[in-house]
Formats: C-alpha cells, sequence, structure tokens
C-alpha cells in the first residue's frame, strides 16, 4: 500500500512537470511530436529508476552524517553530505553512458528508439531532482526510494506525452501570432498544472 | 576548440563585446527566446526574496564557470569536456549552498532541492558550451554576466507579478515581507480586496511566464514562431 502511494503521488499529486517544473528545458524542446516524446519520456523512466536507488545507497552508505559508520566507529561523526552534488551528478553522468552502452549492445532496436535522447538525459533537471527530493525525503528503504523513482519518472512521460498530444493538434488552430510556440505551450502547461492539482490530496 | 589566437588586441568594452552584455536581456534571453534554465527559473518565484538569492546564486555560478572553463579551455580533452564542466559548476553551486545554509538558513530551506538543480541549469551548461569553450576568460565573463542577467530579470519580474497578486506584499533579503496594502482594505476585515491566491500555485509562474512571451513577442516581431 505504502508502495503504490508513493508511485501515485509521484506520477499526479506531485508530478516532476506540474508541481516542480523540473526537466521543463527537454520537456518544452522535444513535445513537438508524440513519437519523440514517447521515446524521450521511457529514457526518463528508465534513467529514473536506475539512478534513483544507486544515490540512495550512496547517501545511505557514504554522504549521510555518521553513514560511513559500518567502516569504522572512528568515522561515526564524519559528515560528507557536503559532497552530494559533486556525487550525484557523477553518477548520473556516468550511469547515462554506461546505460547507453549496454542498451546498444543488448538491446539495438530500444537503442534505436532511446539512442540519441540518452545523452541528452544527463543534463535533464528532473534526473538530478529526483535524486535531491530523494535525499531530502528521506525514503526509509531502497525499495521505496525506487517506487518514487519510478513514478516520478511516469509522471514526467504523462506530462510530455499529454503536451505533445495537444501541439499537435494546436498545429490547426489559430493562435494570435506572438503566442506560437512557446508562449502557448507555457500557458496549456499552466492550465495542465491547475487541472492536476485536483488530484492534491489524494491518499490510497 | 581554441583558435582564438587573434593578433590585434580588441578593448574589453568594443561594440561586439557590448552587444554580449544586451543582447540576452531582450533579443536573445535565454528563458523567453533560447529556451533554457526554464527548470528552476519557475519553482522559486513565489517570493522576490528567495528569487533575489536564486539570482545572485545564478550570477555567480555562471561568471565563476564561464571563466574557469574559458581559462581551461586548451586543457580541457574534447571527449571528457561535459563531464568536466559538470564537475566545475558542480563544485561551484556546493560553494553557494555552504554559504547559503550559513548565513541564509530559512532562505536556503525554502529553496531546498532548487540550489542543487543549479547545476543542471541548462543556460549554464549551454553556455559554458557555446561560448566559455570558444573564447577568452574576458569575454565569457561578459557572456555570463549578459546571460545571468537576462535569466535573472524575469525571475524578478515574474516573481513581483506573482507576490503582489497573490500576497499583496514585497520580500527581500533581510527585509521580511513588507505588506503594502492596509488591513482594513481586505474582505475578512471588511473591505473590498482579496489576494488571489491562485497566484502563489505553480501553474501561475507558467502563465506569467507565457505572458512575458507574449508581450515581448509582440513588441518584437521578429521572434515569432511559425507554429
Amino acid at each position: 500500500m505504502e508502495y503504490i502511494n508513493i508511485f501515485v503521488k509521484g506520477i499526479f499529486i506531485e508530478n516532476m512537470i506540474f508541481a516542480y517544473f523540473l526537466g521543463m528545458c527537454s520537456y518544452l524542446a522535444v513535445s513537438k511530436t508524440v513519437k519523440t516524446a514517447v521515446g524521450l519520456g521511457m529514457a526518463v523512466i528508465f534513467v529514473l529508476g536506475i539512478t534513483v536507488p544507486i544515490n540512495f545507497l550512496l547517501e545511505e552508505y557514504f554522504l549521510k552524517e555518521g553513514a560511513l559508520k559500518w567502516l569504522s566507529s572512528d568515522f561515526e561523526l564524519v559528515d560528507l553530505s557536503f559532497l552530494s552534488f559533486i556525487m550525484f551528478i557523477a553518477v548520473i553522468a556516468s550511469m547515462v553512458q554506461l546505460v547507453e552502452m549496454i542498451v546498444e549492445k543488448f538491446s539495438p532496436a530500444l537503442y534505436g528508439a532511446l539512442g540519441i535522447f540518452l545523452p541528452l538525459i544527463a543534463v535533464n533537471c528532473s534526473i538530478l531532482g529526483g535524486s535531491l527530493f530523494m535525499q531530502e525525503r528521506q525514503y526509509p528503504s531502497i525499495s521505496e526510494a525506487t517506487v518514487f523513482g519510478l513514478g516520478s519518472g511516469v509522471g514526467w512521460l504523462l506530462a510530455i506525452v499529454a503536451i505533445a498530444a495537444i501541439r499537435e493538434k494546436i498545429q490547426y488552430s489559430n493562435v494570435p501570432a506572438p503566442l506560437r510556440g512557446l508562449g502557448i505551450t507555457f500557458i496549456i502547461t499552466g492550465l495542465m498544472g491547475m487541472a492536476f492539482m485536483a488530484f492534491m490530496g489524494i491518499e490510497i | 576548440m581554441s583558435n582564438d589566437t587573434s593578433t590585434k588586441r580588441e578593448s574589453l568594452f568594443s561594440k561586439k563585446n557590448r552587444r554580449l552584455l544586451s543582447d540576452p536581456l531582450n533579443d536573445s534571453n535565454p528563458i523567453t527566446v533560447q529556451v533554457l534554465g526554464i527548470c528552476s527559473a519557475l519553482a522559486i518565484t513565489v517570493q522576490l526574496q528567495q528569487a533575489v538569492i536564486m539570482s545572485l546564486s545564478v550570477v555567480f555560478v555562471m561568471i565563476a564557470g564561464n571563466v574557469i572553463v574559458s581559462v581551461l579551455r586548451r586543457v580541457i580533452p574534447d571527449r571528457i569536456r561535459i563531464i568536466v564542466q559538470l564537475v566545475v559548476i558542480a563544485f561551484l553551486v556546493a560553494l553557494v549552498d555552504e554559504v547559503l545554509k550559513a548565513f541564509q538558513p530559512d532562505i536556503s530551506e525554502k529553496l531546498s532541492v532548487f540550489v542543487g538543480l543549479i547545476i543542471t541549469n541548462c543556460i549554464i551548461m549551454g553556455r559554458l558550451e557555446a561560448f566559455a569553450l570558444a573564447n577568452k576568460p574576458g569575454p565569457s565573463a561578459l557572456d555570463a554576466i549578459g546571460n545571468a542577467l537576462g535569466y535573472a530579470w524575469i525571475l524578478l519580474a515574474v516573481a513581483v507579478v506573482r507576490e503582489v497578486c497573490g500576497s499583496g506584499a514585497i520580500s527581500l533579503p533581510g527585509m521580511g515581507q513588507v505588506k503594502f496594502l492596509p488591513e482594513a482594505w481586505f474582505i475578512s476585515a471588511g473591505g473590498l480586496y482579496e489576494n488571489n491566491n491562485l497566484m502563489i500555485l505553480p501553474p501561475m509562474a507558467l502563465i506569467t511566464v507565457g505572458v512575458i512571451i507574449w508581450w515581448q513577442r509582440s513588441k518584437n516581431r521578429a521572434l515569432i514562431e511559425e507554429n
């Protein structure tokens, strides 16, 4: 039950895009067609589902205050949390690289689908944001952190696919010239955000 | 990568360099035209003081990052430049975060993860890639100042609109929130005015930026997109 709750919260209530605006850059740039949007969304789910648990382990056994206790009791008071930004981003950059190589080797079809999007993802705010939220909210175990990562990824996919579908349709409408493209996308995203706020407070 | 050993020396404030400073403020604004750095820009515009602190942090990280990468541009191997840039930025952001925690603890609390997210702020990476890697430290610093200020003014404008309409107040770091409407004007005290609470909620940040883009593009029609 707890897991479903975290998952649903990640998708609807604390949606990465509508509630925190994370990953907006690629959200705006790659949402012109549904097909590419799905590709990028899948890649985000994939990478969030991998990096959040890894960074959770890193946080739990290296960075947190007293996390180095397993090494020797001398390190009980060591607090390395000031290193977390550098460690997290290094993990993300190298994981993205690694995932890219593994996918290329073992699943060329998936690589063809995700290929160009994977490198983009290293600097997608929602990935680092996922790890930082995981750190801030202090999930008790690795499985909860993983569920949170996957949930936020699915939420991001939902948002980008929805906006891509709307943008495909909006090409046939007569938008005021200065609003075309970026402006109208911002305003639609705002309206979608309002709609998503209706999910607030849901608990399963 | 580094073919800029031009013999003729250019003054730091030549016309070309002044354009580096002024263009990003309007015609190639990082947020409204280049669509970079939106992730962190929108989430922290509920109050002006957060936006001020955030802008200052971005200005600092950007200038320092651009200058450092520009100085190192001949040393950084092409293949691993992204990682090198990320490490430089992450180092600077960690510095900013520690300073904020020490001197502005409550604002640091409110900004929460968004200070860390300066690392993945696309403007910073974008300018490092597009400018600092190919130019001398002087112009790179100007380019950084221009883009950081272009980012900052949008941020501050959105924050002012949202705070004035949403909370009926203005807040600056060190002053706290200053309410400028008399208490008696509010409906709760028998007046006619009520704060628009919608402005505080996340969606209004997007709509406010959308309106700024609308205004900017109707002033400068060259920026209008073809659907």
